[in-house]
């Protein structure tokens, strides 16, 4: 076991944790933060997304050690003063969720996408998407708000 | 106005004034436990000692409606809609209702059950009376208080009004004066053209939780002192536990202990990440106990069974033998699919803390009355001691009816006396059984010289499938003479009810079936589908279990909306299918996308009745046509000496966003009250997609998935 300093959602956690312990079990099992889903364990389905410096990444398979010196935030870190993100907002005004196990990663995945294409086509929705696995098939949904979003935040 | 019989009110209805005041109801209507961090009341804290209610509704003098929420919330959005039907017969404020999942309680509630599209169609009357019954108490307080008739108030957004003195009260205000009148003996319903929240898109209660990352799942659930297990089980179907060697996954950092158990070996520590790879490190030995089959061996027993002189008789009408012998014309073909996952994205998991005062157990099930019972019998202890509180589930699609991983959570907890959370890996879940059944089926159609179908003969051969037909369902009735039969393999791999059980691949097999009959009757296939019904409705043959109007709807509005057979350039594929009470026929456009068909659009036309939540239901329905869809496309598990080959998502595939076609949704208005719609609207999919195909390449799809087929490749 090893002491880990981790930066998430703008405050300082610390975690007593083996160094190849996947920042997805650390978030859970460690911190309590439970919104970051296991879906697959192998970065399949996209459950499990995080922002990593602002990028997607797939906390199933980052190890804690990756994760020491980075910023990191979860769905949990999304709002900000207490006022949703634009993402989140278009995911309830579409009533996007079936079962919603997979919509914290779908979010993450979605937000990270954005902050970097503020003006998609709907193919570059599509593409940016395709990495996350809804079971429910809320994929229709899922587009619109993403598309949604994207007018907001512009 | 309804009116409602006053026969069992007294039964079905009970009162009690809350302990700070309020009005309460009990209803019969399923419950399930507070989920652990998010519900602020629980049912203790409503019931105030008075356990007799079956279910409730509460008004607070601060005018919040609380209204519990009993049946396992999977996606189906019974959350959102069973309350709304409370609301819209109370007339309340919809944005002043507190929605509260409950907790299992057979003494309170009945069919506290997820599956079979069920929950619906069984509550819905006395949803309806619930919120009734307490509209007319909450009038009766405020016509005393205003010394007025009753008559003479009416309500409006979650308050009485007197017109004519231009007054009005507040549910909330009025909630602990209604607590005191008699409950009525008879109470009207409204009107369905008074609906105000039936029939609208309502969002889903627990967006806020869900778009938050708010724990609400089982995987979620954290109590102090609890310890996180992991299984290993025997690796292939029919195997059996022979020796276990532990040493070196007990050293593992945060292992607590590994404990073995009828054939599994759990590892029980102080987190998920540790337990896992302290698994990887034990040494288990396995020997066979029974045959371990590989897909090889299906392929080869289907051909048996359908060729065999062995099977139950199903349904028989008319004499088979003899139509076909006369027939102008006999199309046969076999159509087959593979065992599949379920596949919900939160795997199986558990709490168990079995302590000797009693027994709590939380997580994700749709049984949770057979959990807790079958608990009760493997613990000997009685049902009355275990308590079981829901989660939202994270997907069920069938597989958490089975209770197998809440008897491992308990059991665990029983050896080890510690409290527990069981986690099944995504690895688990996929090679751990309970599978849709594979089925192979053959059919037989017999044609007359103007191209009637005078005989149709159905045998479906299945692993572990029990009756692998529906005998009764479309054309029974509408063929003269017809045989339906099924046999079945018994095997080591365990199968169950997979999102519309059976039906999930038979209205393909069949759909697509009846195409290549009209196709060889040289008929349109809707209208070769309408001469059928007419010929069940005029000429009826045997009993009749589907409503030959309402399936001709759907058909019409399918093919009105989807511009049948006028479309240039588009391929159309057509389906119709009756399951789970509901109706749904579907076309499925294919058009050429650089020289490859390209599955465009799949509109459905939809009769379930009155829709209750638009957005659930509108969801519902393209949920369950591309779950029809990717999994008639793309889904695949294999076996190799009894092991499941697909073990997670980067060899088992489901379908994708870029891989979904446009899906329109048309409901048929027609004030029927509301059947379910969690299955209904996937079986069709599978026909529609394979007769569009059909008309775009000429190759028959008669085997899922359509991915693996030699008639896809080089299209």
């Amino acid at each position: 076991m090893a002491k880990y300093k981790l930066q998430i959602n703008g405050r300082a956690y610390e975690a007593d944790v083996e160094p190849d312990t996947p920042l997805l079990w650390v978030l859970r099992d460690n911190l309590g933060l439970v919104g970051t889903k296991y879906g697959c364990g192998i970065a399949q389905c996209g459950a499990c997304t995080v922002h990593v410096n602002g990028n997607p990444m797939r906390s199933c398979v980052y190890p804690v050690s990756a994760a020491a010196n980075a910023t990191i935030t979860t769905i949990e870190g999304l709002e900000t003063n207490g006022k949703l993100h634009a993402v989140q907002q278009a995911w309830d005004k579409v009533d996007v969720a079936q079962c919603g196990y997979c919509q914290a990663g779908q979010i993450m995945t979605a937000t990270a996408f954005l902050s970097k294409n503020p003006n998609p086509t709907e193919a570059e929705i599509e593409t940016a998407m395709n990495g996350n696995i809804c079971r429910c098939g809320t994929y229709h949904r899922i587009r619109e708000a993403v598309a949604l979003a994207a007018t907001k935040l512009n | 106005m309804t009116d409602i019989s006053t026969t069992s009110r007294r039964s079905f209805m009970k009162l009690a004034a809350t302990a700070g005041g309020g009005l309460m109801l009990g209803f019969s209507w399923t419950s399930t436990l507070a989920s652990t961090a998010m519900e602020v009341l629980t049912d203790t804290q409503l019931a105030s000692g008075n356990i007799n209610f079956n279910s409730y509704l509460s008004i607070s003098p601060d005018n919040i409606i609380t209204i519990l929420s009993p049946n396992p919330e999977l996606g189906q959005n019974i959350k959102t809609s069973f309350p709304m039907i409370v609301a819209e017969e109370l007339d309340a404020d919809w944005t002043k209702v507190k929605v509260v999942q409950a907790a299992l309680d057979t003494n309170k509630f009945e069919r506290q059950v997820t599956g079979g599209s069920g929950a619906v169609p069984h509550s819905w009357e006395r949803l309806r009376k619930a919120g009734a019954t307490a509209r007319h108490m909450l009038m009766e307080a405020a016509a005393k208080r205003w010394k007025v008739s009753v008559d003479t108030v009416s309500t409006e957004n979650g308050m009485v009004l007197h017109k004519a003195s231009n007054r009005k009260l507040s549910y909330g205000e009025l909630a602990t004066e209604a607590s005191k009148v008699a409950v009525p003996t008879e109470v009207k319903l409204k009107d369905q053209k008074d609906f105000k929240l039936i029939g609208k898109a309502i969002r889903n209660v627990d967006n806020y939780e869900m778009i938050t990352g708010k724990p609400l799942y089982g995987l979620d659930v954290y109590k102090e002192g609890m310890l996180y297990a992991v299984i290993q089980r025997p690796k292939a179907f029919g195997m059996k536990l022979k020796s276990v060697d532990a040493a070196a996954a007990k050293a593992v950092p945060g292992v607590v202990d590994v404990v073995t158990f009828k054939n599994n070996v759990a590892v029980v520590g102080t987190s998920t990440w540790q337990v896992n790879k302290a698994r990887k490190a034990l040494k288990v030995e396995y020997e066979a106990e029974g045959t371990l089959e590989s897909s090889a061996d299906h392929d080869r027993i289907f051909k048996e069974l359908l060729a065999g002189k062995e099977a139950t008789e199903r349904r028989k009408d008319g004499d088979v033998d003899t139509a076909f012998k006369n027939a102008a014309k006999v199309i046969t073909a076999e159509y087959q699919c593979p065992f599949l996952s379920h596949s919900p994205m939160e795997p199986m998991n558990f709490f168990a803390d079995v302590r000797p005062d009693g027994v709590e157990l939380i997580g994700p099930i749709q049984t949770p009355e057979r959990a807790r019972g079958d608990v009760a019998k493997l613990l000997n202890i009685a049902p009355e001691k275990i308590t079981l509180e829901l989660t939202r589930l994270g997907g069920g699609f069938g597989r958490r009816l089975y209770g197998d991983y809440v008897l491992e959570a308990a059991e665990l907890s029983s050896i080890i006396k510690k409290p527990i959370k069981l986690i099944w890996t995504r690895e688990d879940d996929m090679t751990g059984g309970t599978y849709r059944p594979a089925v192979r089926y053959r059919f037989e159609a017999a044609l007359d010289k103007k191209g009637n179908m005078i005989g149709y003969k159905l045998r479906g051969a299945g692993i572990n499938s029990g009756n692998p037909t529906r005998e009764d369902n479309f054309p029974s009735g509408a063929v003269e003479n017809l045989l339906i039969e099924s046999v079945e393999h018994k095997s080591p791999i365990t199968t169950g009810a997979w999102r519309a059980p059976i039906t999930n691949f038979l209205a393909f097999a069949e759909q697509a079936f009846l195409d290549e009959v009209a196709q060889a009757a040289k008929k349109d296939p809707i209208q070769f589908r309408l001469e059928l019904l007419d010929k069940a409705k005029t000429a009826p043959v045997g009993a009749i279990k589907y409503d030959l109007d309402r399936m001709k709807g759907v058909i019409t509005l399918a093919a009105e909306k989807a511009n049948w057979g006028k479309k240039k350039g588009v391929s159309q594929g057509f389906s119709v299918y009756f399951s789970h009470r509901s109706y749904v026929a579907q076309v499925a456009d294919v058009v050429m996308k650089d020289g490859k068909p390209t599955i465009d659009r799949i509109h459905a036309a939809v009769d379930c009745g009155i829709v209750v939540n638009l957005s659930g239901a509108y969801q519902q329905v393209r949920g369950g046509v591309i779950d029809g869809l990717g999994h008639a496309m793309y889904s695949n598990l294999t076996f190799k000496a009894g092991a499941a080959e697909q073990s997670n998502f980067n060899n088992y595939r489901l379908i994708r966003m870029k891989e979904v076609p446009e899906v329109d949704v048309h409901f048929i208005n027609n004030g029927i009250d509301p059947t379910g719609l969690g299955e209904p609207a996937l079986p069709p999919t599978g026909g529609a997609v394979a007769n569009a195909l059909f008309k775009a390449t000429g190759k028959r799809l008669r085997n899922q998935p359509f991915i693996n087929q030699p008639e896809l490749k080089n299209v």
